[in-house]
């Protein structure tokens, strides 16, 4: 056990060293280190909690997505019955399925192959499952249903998500933020953390809006009022107009004319005339081309802007507006329309999202906790140290230098993986000197158990070595397996305290087969001892 | 090159203490009940991880906190249960609002109304809401990791040791948790994840410390064939001893270090871990877990296994 190879020795001190070196770049400041290769420039980062920010967990509507889904097939099923010509009555949305019912003398056959047409394979080509989008049967008496299969909500749910990321990254990055986090969590959520941000409130605002900008046609065939009596066509809608705009109802068709997909740029401005705060934008060559049509073929017509189903305003068309660009006014105060700009030039959310947790830490905690954590980091280690020395003599040093590369290791680790180092993570690591320390007190005790059993001095230590570390294998196993666990259901902060708290197991079993080892050899053949000091 | 050692633990003691089951046993027995009742009597202090709800830690700006005065301003926003309370310093005050009813966007309000109300007199230095849906997962989240993490840790002991120490550092586990849990019921602390990250953590040390003594029962058993349970179990409890000691002694001075200077905000978590670890964990592994391995039938099956195979116990030496 006390004997080493001359390449263990060094490959020992050479990985011990490796290790601890990976600490230096959280000690560089950051102009400098932006200059070092990209390998050397890995860094802990420090959580939340401890500089400082918000934490919002931002929940997708599957309810929303899940309507829109089923409104979606219900207008493809009509498309598709009125293009072929096939006879139906009563077609009606029921849970995530459309049903209806065929005219006499319909061909249910025929009409169950053109629907079967509408569904699509998941999975893409890749992951082909088998499974389809859609279920069409038949249930007799000419009653037709089409079912979204759950496999194909959940693509699109999971499809959303990944699309809300994106919108969300672009919004977030408006307010000019240093490295935000935006991730998936779970299947239906996103989370957004923003280092710095004291006051979220003005991020939830943005996050919190769909942004699903429309332009269409109000329909004048019938006055709200009749349309409220419901002597309205199945193409046209009743849209409430927003609180500024007089809280008004109008009748809008369905079909869009233009929709916010087609922007290319939206900007916070002023009118010229009557200088009232406004958003300029502009329309890709798609939009613009369909907005030019639209607009030339109704002159004289009132049309609305409408944002997530509120009218923004509704004015009328007094010529043919073809060079692809515009302005939205609507009563807007300057940083609504410097909000709304943001929202336009994001992108619309393909469903509401709504803030499920939200966890800010203002800087002033976030640096008295580093402050705490520090202290109670060296006064804990100090006084560790002082009654190991007290305890063990020149081992209780050996002890003391094995704990300290220990820590640095378990730094150096953090940093290598980019880890998050958040308070309870720092307890973490407080917690692991403990432990460490329990390795060379396990060794040590049994030294002196062999030694008191009437050994000589080297074959105690021979065989304290020896069967020590198989009870510390045992006993930081079990520990590690609490520690994988908390890492797997914890979040932020806990989790931080799981990474720490793992990674401190690992460290203190390699210390205590090789560090250790090696430092009690190289007493032993420096001393040759003959009495064991402990 | 020899220092002043420090001899915590005198050398070769003899202390009975498997004898001492029959106290501490009907003891715990009587704990753990009482710890049960308590949980149903007083219950958890969910905190708003578990419970949902929002929670402010605010500083006031110009002196100590008026918390008569906050309550009044606060009560008259209409936002249910509202609860106060001094943390750390004078002018530091925890605001804590129930949730309210009507789901996730239901509890975005409070904030704002907090803000409005309060304005700049204070600076907000911690601003946490947890809505209804996050907060019942992660209460489900929780309990199930504890599980899973107990149920691992017997599995591997199953495997290195025999089903009989894995059932006893089960049992073991379970009197450990329940009783700190009884603890935080009567403390009134805080119930959240940091609550659990501390239950998961004293679930492995308390485990380290009794897989240290099982380790050396089991030493023990391979070598004396022939010696009864008890006096073996007292040997290897003994013969441990002062490591028990001196590692608990390293645990507790850095756990005072955090309780004392780590902040407001790991405090509970530090005092949760040193009823756990320190005063529970110990206990356990000693008087609980090793003397429960007379009951769970190691000695009988060591017996006859000594019976078969005739081999000429040798006295024991020296501990």
């Amino acid at each position: 056990m006390l004997y080493f190879a001359r390449w263990k020795v060094v490959a020992i001190l050479l990985s011990t060293l490796a290790l601890c070196l990976l600490i230096i770049p959280n000690f560089v400041p950051e102009s400098t280190r932006d200059k070092w290769p990209k390998w050397a420039q890995r860094h802990m980062v420090l959580g939340l909690d401890l500089q400082g920010g918000s934490h919002l967990l931002l929940g997708i509507d599957a309810n929303a997505v899940r309507k829109n889904m089923v409104e979606n097939l219900r207008d493809q099923i009509r498309r598709t019955m009125r293009d072929n010509r096939f006879g139906y009555t009563g077609l009606a949305i029921r849970g995530m399925s459309v049903e209806m019912r065929l005219r006499e003398g319909v061909d249910t056959a025929q009409v169950l192959s053109r629907l079967r047409a509408l569904s699509q394979p998941l999975g893409g080509l890749l992951g082909g499952t088998g499974q389809q989008s859609l279920e069409v049967t038949d249930a007799g008496g000419g009653l037709i249903r089409v079912t979204m299969t759950e496999a194909s909500i959940n693509e699109r749910i999971r499809q959303a998500v990944d699309q809300s990321i994106q919108i969300v990254a672009r919004r977030v990055d408006e307010l000019g933020t240093v490295e935000p986090v935006i991730q998936r969590q779970g299947a239906d959520r996103v989370l957004v953390q923003v280092p710095g941000l004291q006051d979220p409130t003005r991020l939830k605002e943005l996050l919190g809006k769909t942004a699903q900008l429309t332009f269409r046609l109000v329909d004048q065939s019938v006055t709200p009022d009749e349309a409220q009596q419901g002597r309205v066509s199945a193409d046209s809608e009743i849209v409430r107009g927003t609180a500024k705009e007089g809280g008004n109802q109008y009748v809008l068709e369905r079909r869009i004319m233009v929709s916010g997909e087609d922007l290319t740029d939206a900007q916070p401005g002023f009118d010229q005339r009557t200088s009232e705060p406004i958003v300029t934008f502009r329309f890709n060559s798609r939009g613009a081309l369909s907005f030019a049509r639209a607009t030339q073929e109704n002159v004289g017509r009132p049309f609305a802007i409408v944002l997530d189903n509120e009218v923004i305003s509704a004015p009328v068309i007094r010529e043919p507006i073809i060079g692809g660009s515009g302005q939205i006014s609507g009563n807007f105060t300057v940083e609504q329309t410097n909000d709304l700009a943001i929202l336009l030039r994001a992108g619309a959310l393909p469903a509401p999202l709504s803030v499920q947790e939200e966890r800010t830490v203002g800087p002033g905690l976030g640096a008295d906790s580093i402050q705490a954590g520090m202290r109670a980091s060296y006064v804990g280690s100090i006084l560790v140290v002082l009654f190991m020395i007290a305890t063990y003599g020149i081992f209780g040093v050996i002890a003391s230098v094995a704990v300290a590369v220990n820590v640095a290791m378990i730094l150096g680790l953090l940093s290598l993986l980019g880890a998050t180092l958040t308070l309870p993570g720092i307890a973490g690591i407080v917690l692991t000197v403990g432990i460490a320390v329990d390795s060379n007190v396990l060794i040590y005790e049994r030294i002196r158990e062999e030694w008191r059993a009437g050994r000589t001095a080297l074959m105690s230590i021979d065989a304290g070595f020896n069967r020590a570390l198989a009870t510390i294998l045992d006993t930081n196993i079990t520990t590690f397996i609490a520690a994988a666990v908390l890492f797997f259901i914890g979040t932020g902060p806990v989790r931080g305290f799981a990474v720490t708290f793992g990674i401190g197991i690992l460290t203190t079993v390699f210390t205590a087969f090789t560090l250790t080892r090696l430092f009690v050899a190289g007493w032993v053949w420096w001393r040759r001892p003959q009495v064991v000091p402990i | 090159m020899k220092l002043f050692p420090l001899r915590i633990v005198p050398d070769d003691t003899k202390f009975d203490f498997i004898q001492f089951r029959r106290i501490s046993f009907p003891a715990s027995a009587v704990l753990t009940l009482v710890a049960i009742a308590v949980y149903f009597l007083i219950g958890l202090n969910f905190g708003i991880d578990f419970r949902g709800g929002t929670l402010l830690e605010i500083q006031t700006r110009s002196g100590p906190a008026d918390i008569a005065q906050l309550r009044s301003t606060l009560n008259q926003l209409g936002l249910g249960e509202v609860q106060l309370q001094q943390f750390g310093g004078p002018s530091d005050v925890l605001i804590r609002v129930a949730q309210q009813p009507g789901g996730d966007e239901a509890q975005q309000g409070v904030v704002q109304k907090i803000r409005g109300a309060l304005g700049d007199s204070v600076d907000y230095r911690r601003i946490e809401v947890v809505g209804p849906r996050v907060s019942g997962e992660l209460l489900s989240l929780s309990v199930l990791g504890v599980f899973i993490a107990i149920i691992g840790i017997l599995i591997y002991l199953w495997f290195r040791f025999e089903w009989q120490f894995a059932l006893g550092a089960s049992i073991a586990n379970a009197h450990d948790i329940v009783l700190t849990i009884g603890f935080m019921c009567v403390m009134r602390i805080d119930f959240d994840l940091t609550s659990v990250a501390a239950l998961l953590t004293i679930l492995g040390y308390s485990l380290n410390d009794t897989v240290v003594i099982y380790d050396r029962i089991r030493e023990i058993m391979r070598r004396y064939k022939r010696m009864p349970m008890p006096e073996l179990l007292n040997i290897a409890i003994n013969s441990t001893l002062s490591r028990s000691i001196i590692t608990h002694v390293t645990v507790t001075l850095a756990l005072l270090a955090l309780f004392f200077l780590g902040g407001t905000a790991i405090h509970s978590f530090s005092a949760v871990m040193m009823f756990g670890v320190v005063l529970v964990g110990t206990y356990t592994s000693i008087f609980i877990a090793a003397p429960m391995l007379i009951y769970l039938g190691v000695g009988a099956a060591r017996a006859e296994a000594a019976e078969e195979e005739q081999t000429p116990a040798r006295a024991p030496a020296r501990p």
